[in-house]
């Protein structure tokens, strides 16, 4: 009796019923309620899932994640709650080397595929709301400050675009300096507080601040000969310092957003020390850099090392010889320990560092084509893309158990929602 | 003998991938398991910075039109030596030079 008084208690839609029942008598009302309740009660048995769409639909983000499936051009809908596939959203375009942003409210991405498509995917309705075909070529792109704008860098033709988030109409164009005729390709493109986007160019040597607090006229501040051939770059997590590393020389260049003015500095020169280096396979990624213990964690390009930078000199403090040439290094959360995977041919392992011994402490070997690192955002697990095992690989990072495998084609990417937050990401 | 017959195919058959993998004699081209492996290369690792689609990213376009006008033997040479000053890295430690020109004719064809 009391159970099923329980159900009634529980329903909205019964209770409105004894609000409209006041006339009878306390017995019949009770009667009629139990029956009420108990055909409810069938229906809820005969469909499990409940007769309010509502109810079915009412649900968080915060534990959602998109994996890119770069050969296919879809994406697979994951949550982090119960490691597994929730859908998959298809006819992305070509996504080698995509990369995507959340919204604010974390309900949207926004992927960046390289044939310069920029798609709109809704997570909570697994469907891809737009697409816009917006360059030739694209690399990556970034979400403002205040979430109102997308920018899109471009290789071809070279230049960023900035496109209104809700309806991705074009809002500004902004062409990079030609460099033999053509306009140079952008790389390192992050967003920064003040509603502003930096970004650099490979082939002019330049870092760009593109000021957005006006839309339609944005105030660009330019650098110069900042280095040669800025590669990719990375924000720190409070939006100060920007880094590009360089491929034509030993060293990166930091630009302090808070001081424009002190203009590039130069840090890590030379860290080659005039030695050969060794032929590039594949960019590393700065994107996904590691600070941890007030140190920086980068990746060496052309050498089989993790460089460690004090955060408040700006001096190298060490050195970590790895397995092969670092590809992403990847702090955990809580910045206890330092991942890194690794550059073709040696794309197989994965080794871990501890960020205050800086010591190697763990060495495994998920599998050929390992392209990419994301933790979950309290660190606990981490999922691994293993493209040619067409897996992704779910590990506990406190003892690097192998939880789960989940199978996803050619996955490279992958991007939970804990990034709408976060500048830079 | 049949029997022998039997064990040779399977060995035949087993033994595809690893006889794939060695250098293929000059001149003969490389053989169907190792034109699988260079195929997956080609569209994986050159994707990294030329795209999936070979449309182009940090390095330039490699479709058919884009090569036209660009020698057999120059695009041999570009792989198995990269292009100092450029990111595109030698490719002859992992390539013979049959591997390579099999490559070149590839993408001179197109991959479709």
């Amino acid at each position: 009796m009391s159970w099923f008084g329980l159900v009634l208690d529980g329903s909205p839609r019964i209770n409105a019923n004894v609000s409209s029942g006041t006339r009878d008598s306390g017995l019949r009302t009770r009667l009629r309620f139990r029956w009420i309740a108990l055909s409810g009660l069938l229906l809820g048995l005969a469909a499990p899932i409940s007769a309010d769409p509502l109810a079915t639909k009412l649900r968080g983000t915060g534990d959602l994640g998109l994996i890119v499936e770069r050969a296919a051009g879809s994406l697979q809908r994951v949550e982090t709650s119960t490691n597994s596939i929730l859908s998959r959203i298809e006819g992305l375009g070509d996504l080698s080397h995509a990369s995507l942003v959340y919204s604010r409210d974390a309900r949207f991405a926004y992927v960046f595929g390289r044939d310069g498509g920029l798609s709109k995917v809704d997570l909570l309705e697994s469907t891809l709301v737009k697409r816009v075909v917006q360059s030739g070529n694209s690399i990556g792109g970034a979400i403002s400050q205040d979430g109102k704008l997308i920018a899109v860098g471009n290789y071809e033709p070279g230049g960023v675009r900035v496109f209104d988030a809700e309806t991705l109409e074009l809002v500004a164009d902004l062409p990079a300096t030609p460099v033999n005729g053509k306009p140079s390709k952008v790389v390192g493109l992050v967003d920064a507080p003040g509603n502003r986007f930096v970004f650099s160019l490979w082939d002019a040597n330049e870092i760009w601040v593109a000021d957005m607090s006006d839309p339609k006229a944005p105030q660009l501040t330019k650098f110069t000969d900042i280095g040669r051939q800025p590669y990719d770059a990375l924000i720190t997590p409070d939006g100060r310092y920007y880094i590009a590393g360089l491929f034509g020389e030993d060293g990166l260049a930091l630009l302090d957003l808070w001081q424009l003015d002190k203009g590039v500095r130069r840090i890590l020169p030379g860290y080659g020390k005039g030695e050969q280096p060794l032929p590039v396979y594949k960019m590393p990624h700065l994107e996904g850099w590691a600070m941890a213990d007030d140190k920086v964690f980068l990746p060496a390009i052309g050498r089989h090392e993790v460089l460690v930078v004090d955060m408040r000199s700006w001096e190298e403090v060490g050195r970590i010889p790895v397995h092969a040439q670092p590809v992403f290094v990847m702090a955990r959360p809580d910045g206890r320990q330092v991942w890194v995977n690794f550059a073709f041919p040696n794309n197989e392992k994965v080794q871990v560092i501890d960020s205050l011994s800086l010591q190697l402490i763990h060495t495994m070997e998920p599998g050929k084509g390992v392209l990419h690192m994301e933790f979950e955002p309290r660190g606990e697990e981490v999922w691994l893309s293993v493209r040619d095992l067409d897996k992704v690989q779910i590990y506990a990072t406190e003892d690097f158990r192998l939880l789960k495998e989940l199978p996803v084609d050619k996955p490279s990417g992958i991007f939970f929602t804990d990034r709408a937050h976060k500048i830079g990401l | 003998m049949p029997n022998a017959l039997l064990a040779a195919s399977l060995l035949l058959i087993s033994g595809l991938p690893l006889v794939g993998l060695a250098a293929a004699e000059p001149g003969t081209g490389p053989s169907p398991a190792r034109q699988l492996e260079l195929r997956a290369l080609l569209v994986q690792d050159c994707g990294s910075c030329h795209g999936l689609s070979l449309r182009g990213g940090l390095g330039p376009q490699l479709l058919p039109e884009a090569l036209a006008n660009k020698p057999e033997e120059y695009l041999v040479a570009t792989i198995l030596h990269g292009r100092p000053g450029t990111p595109m890295p030698p490719w002859q430690h992992f390539l013979s030079e049959d591997e390579a020109r099999w490559i070149a004719q590839l993408l001179k064809r197109g991959l479709q």
